[in-house]
């Protein structure tokens, strides 16, 4: 249960056995140090197609899983305990997961896209359930029993017809499992789970409630001291001097490290260097390379265009357009977002010996682990990352260069170095989900139906690799220097049978600032204008939005969602707007639908809203969703995920707006970026769809998705205005509708 | 100089030595005590991780200097209402209602919540989500949490 905390003694193999003697000390942070792996001529494998890369058998009884995907704190180790536990017949109690380090887990992908449990999850189980195989393959050979004449049940195998069995212990005591995971192995039958599907309590979550849980920022090796880091106050500046002499009367100072741009203050105790950073003098040059901000969506369109991603062409879009009874034309935006962690990034490293440690809260700690080797000239293999548990990150925020700013730092002292970055760090330099323009039209026969559909985005050009670490950018030491905005291009295509439709993603050379990809990264957007723009058709159609969207879906499942949503949102068929309206307050609904990444998730939401007609002010008490994710691993957690999505994306489509001036982000706090607080926050009502018999699919994601839409949908319901300008607020909504 | 000074922490009398009568009390808990409960959050009194109770009134710790406890303060962190094993009601509430997704700001909900009850046993939803508007959470577990309150306050 507790990943980053294994002991070096857990490393060492025994006698070359599978089974390995695992010390799990509590989540407290103690005086642990781990020597990297290449010293310790520890073994374990973590190449993804071997069974001991998944699992580890223990003396004891019980399992530990190694998991290349982390727990971000959405409840996947809790998810991924119940699939292995699951799969090997096994307590959940007798579950151990061990998340995201480089020596330890295999690599299984970074902990992005809604990907945890569809596929780290089924590759756990696949490697469980092939260990499971061999362990009544060999109890059949001791005990001369078939196969099929064998159950295992509570961590040992026995003949079902009864007698005695034998542990998993006493079954692997002679060796490791040596095996192939065979992806085609027979997984357990769904009629027969036990854990899967069930709403099973967090592991972490009691310590969590305690303070006994050690995140990231708790974290502590011995030796350590700690760091600041003192960012330019204009992305582009360049160091000119810097006096040292400014914090020579903090006590305890150990330096102040300057490499290139990159600048930093280290010291005994944290409060010597949050002082010293604030305290130090350093002159910089100007730069004013970013775009006047009320100019930002004609900065957009006038940015180059490197390449066309045609991402759906059916029919001539075009020619379609030319002969419709209607045509309808409109342009979306949706602004700069931040992630917008509770808890700013934090990283330790230390640098010993040519080998590197890194603790991390990184999202991906084997992408994280050649990134950092690349800045500093080391062989990957020469670096461990290990994943420790922080603040929730939604995306790419600034885990990733807390690390490398505490490689650096760890480099420049010769000491275990422990960066905090402070609020104003991670507001202003956590990478942004980048400005999204989109530009539709809509071509409608003389039903009203939607005969041609042709979309643009403005999206800039890239996708998941590498995020460029901050402090390599700052030092000029090697670093990528191409952007990695997310895969932002999905569900820019439709969902719907339309006879002509083209969808084209513009991909621009550049955007103001760093960008990343923020939960449910583009098809958020993307997804947020289709939904949006269709209840535009809908309403020159006269049609009621949920049924105009029914006649053109021809998916099963989809059809289900939107029906479901309907009638837990006690959905009245009508067209918007709402007629005869009064009073100060108006009330609306809308709906919104999603197919994730046109290939999994189902979602459908309807969202009631209230505008004050002369404030513009928008609130949303409440919002209906439903989703099909296939299995259901925990349906609590499933249910967590989308209260998260909800919440969080109402804030975003409300509130949320990163500002900047010519230099740098401005927005660098909570008074200058708020979000959502308590007595906005809506009731969200939701109905789950669970397929035990279906793969497993995304959960963490997809229902952000239909939120933007949703709501303004309901704004028009409710005043006959539409708002196409995330975010919606006041202001904005005030003057759309002094001007309707 | 540094300057050595005697707090009540938990119940317990606690020594710490402080270069800087301006250090804020989170990082004394935090890094002198080696307390996990209180969190940094945003260093600006802004966001409410940093949660404690002194002489039982939330108070952000981030923004409150060590030196401006009064002699025999009593400062109550997370681990002071209880633990895995025996948690306070208001922990074990949260518990059972799984209001935490990453959990960073549970501390402060947890830390809050406990001082409104001690005050007003009996709040109602409004009152709860009033008393947990300067307290932020980013995961969107606002929901649970408030559930959770309720249910300690049998109110549920």
């Amino acid at each position: 249960m507790n990943a980053p905390l294994l002991s070096r003694r857990g490393l060492l193999l025994q006698g070359g056995a599978l089974v390995v003697g695992f010390s799990l000390p509590g989540r407290r942070a103690e005086a642990q140090t781990f020597a990297p792996v290449a010293t310790t001529g520890f073994s374990k494998p973590v190449a993804p197609d071997q069974v001991d890369s998944f699992l580890a058998l223990g003396a004891d009884g019980r399992v530990t899983i190694f998991s290349g995907k982390v727990d971000l704190g959405t409840g996947v180790e809790t998810a991924m305990a119940q699939i292995a536990a699951e799969e090997l017949d096994l307590p959940l109690d007798r579950v151990t997961i061990v998340q995201g380090d480089t020596a330890l887990t295999p690599d299984q992908g970074p902990t992005y896209g809604s990907l945890s449990i569809q596929k780290g999850g089924v590759e756990i189980r696949q490697a469980a359930a092939t260990a499971r195989a061999r362990l009544v393959q060999i109890a059949s050979e001791r005990l001369g029993v078939p196969a099929d004449a064998l159950v295992s049940e509570n961590g040992t195998v026995r003949p079902k017809a009864g007698g005695q069995g034998l542990s998993y212990a006493d079954l692997v005591k002679d060796g490791r499992l040596d095996l192939k995971v065979d992806p085609a192995v027979k997984t357990k039958d769904p009629a027969r789970f036990a854990l899967v599907g069930k709403p099973v309590a967090r592991i972490d979550i009691p310590e969590k409630m305690t303070g006994r849980f050690t995140y990231m920022q708790d974290y502590r090796v011995p030796g350590m001291v700690h760091a600041r880091v003192v960012r330019p106050p204009a992305i582009g500046a360049d160091l000119q001097s810097v006096d040292e002499a400014s914090v020579a009367n903090i006590p305890g100072l150990i330096k102040v490290v300057r490499q290139g741009n990159f600048l930093a203050v280290v010291a005994q105790k944290e409060w010597a260097a949050i002082k010293a950073a604030g305290q130090l003098k350093a002159t910089w040059s100007k730069w004013e390379g970013l775009p006047e901000q009320d100019k930002l969506w004609q900065h957009v369109r006038a940015t180059k265009v490197t390449k066309d991603d045609v991402t759906s062409s059916t029919g001539d879009a075009e020619a379609a357009l030319g002969q419709a009874a209607r045509r309808l034309e409109a342009s979306y935006d949706f602004a700069i977002h931040t992630h917008g962690s509770i808890g700013p990034s934090c990283a330790i490293a230390e640098l010993k010996d040519g080998l590197l440690t890194c603790w991390t809260a990184s999202q991906m700690t084997h992408a994280l682990r050649k990134q950092l080797a690349a800045m500093i000239g080391l062989a990957p293999e020469a670096v461990r990352c290990i994943y420790v548990e922080g603040s929730g990150c939604y995306g790419r925020n600034g885990h990733e260069d807390a690390a490398g700013d505490a490689v650096l730092l760890a480099r420049a002292v010769g000491r275990p170095v422990r960066v905090q970055w402070s609020r104003a760090d991670e507001h202003g330099w956590d990478p942004k989900g980048p400005p999204t323009l989109i530009d539709l039209k809509a071509g409608l026969d003389q039903q009203g139906n939607v005969t041609a559909w042709s979309s643009q985005f403005h999206i800039p050009e890239g996708a998941a690799g590498n995020v460029p670490l901050v402090a390599a950018s700052l030092a000029d030491l090697p670093h990528e220097t191409t952007m990695a905005p997310g895969n932002i291009i999905g569900n820019s295509a439709l969902p719907y049978a339309f006879p002509n439709v083209r969808t084209v993603c513009h991909r621009l050379a550049s955007t103001p600032l760093r960008p990343s990809w923020i939960r449910t990264p583009g098809r958020m957007q993307n997804t947020y204008a289709n939904e949006a723009f269709l209840d535009e058709c809908a309403a020159a159609a006269g049609a009621d939005p949920l049924d105009y969207r029914l006649r053109a879906l021809k998916d099963p499942r989809g059809i289900e969602v939107l029906k479901r949503v309907a009638e837990l949102a006690k959905w009245q068929a009508r067209p918007s707007p709402v007629k005869d309206v009064a009073g100060d307050v108006l009330r609306g609904r809308g709906i919104s639908y999603v197919k994730y990444e046109l290939n999994r998730t189902y979602v459908a939401g309807v969202a009631e809203v209230e505008v004050n007609r002369h404030t513009g002010q928008v609130r949303v008490p409440r919002f209906f969703v439903v989703q099909d994710c296939g299995q259901i691993i925990n349906p609590d957690g499933v249910r967590n995920q989308l209260d998260g999505n909800v919440i969080q994306t109402v804030s975003r489509v409300l509130m949320e707006e990163v500002t900047f001036d010519r230099g740098a982000v401005t927005s660098l706090d909570w008074s200058s970026y708020p979000i959502l607080t308590f007595p906005d926050v809506p009731e969200v009502v939701i109905d789950l769809i669970d397929r035990p018999t279906e793969k497993p699919w995304g959960a963490g994601e997809p229902s952000a998705a239909i939120v933007p839409a949703a709501v303004s949908n309901a704004v028009f319901d409710a005043t006959g205005v539409r708002v196409r300008s995330v975010p919606f607020t006041p202001a904005k909504v005030r003057a759309a509708l002094q001007g309707a | 100089m540094a300057q050595q000074m005697s707090l009540d922490v938990n119940g317990r009398a606690a020594q710490v030595s402080v270069d800087d009568p301006d250090t804020p009390l989170l990082y004394v808990l935090r890094d002198d005590l080696g307390l996990h409960g209180p969190r940094f959050g945003c260093g600006l009194g802004q966001c409410g991780a940093c949660t404690v109770h002194i002489d039982g009134q939330a108070v952000r710790s981030c923004i409150t200097p060590v030196s401006s406890l009064k002699a025999g303060a009593k400062v109550v962190t997370l681990e002071g209402l209880g633990s895995p094993e025996q948690p306070h009601p208001i922990q074990a509430a949260f518990i059972a209602e799984q209001a935490a997704q990453c959990g960073y700001c549970i501390n402060g909900m947890i830390m809050q919540s406990a001082a409104l009850l001690n005050e007003t046993p009996k709040p109602d939803e409004a009152a709860i989500r009033q008393a947990l508007a300067q307290n932020l959470c980013r995961c969107g577990t606002h929901l649970r949490i408030v559930r959770a309150v309720q249910r300690a306050a049998g109110t549920l």
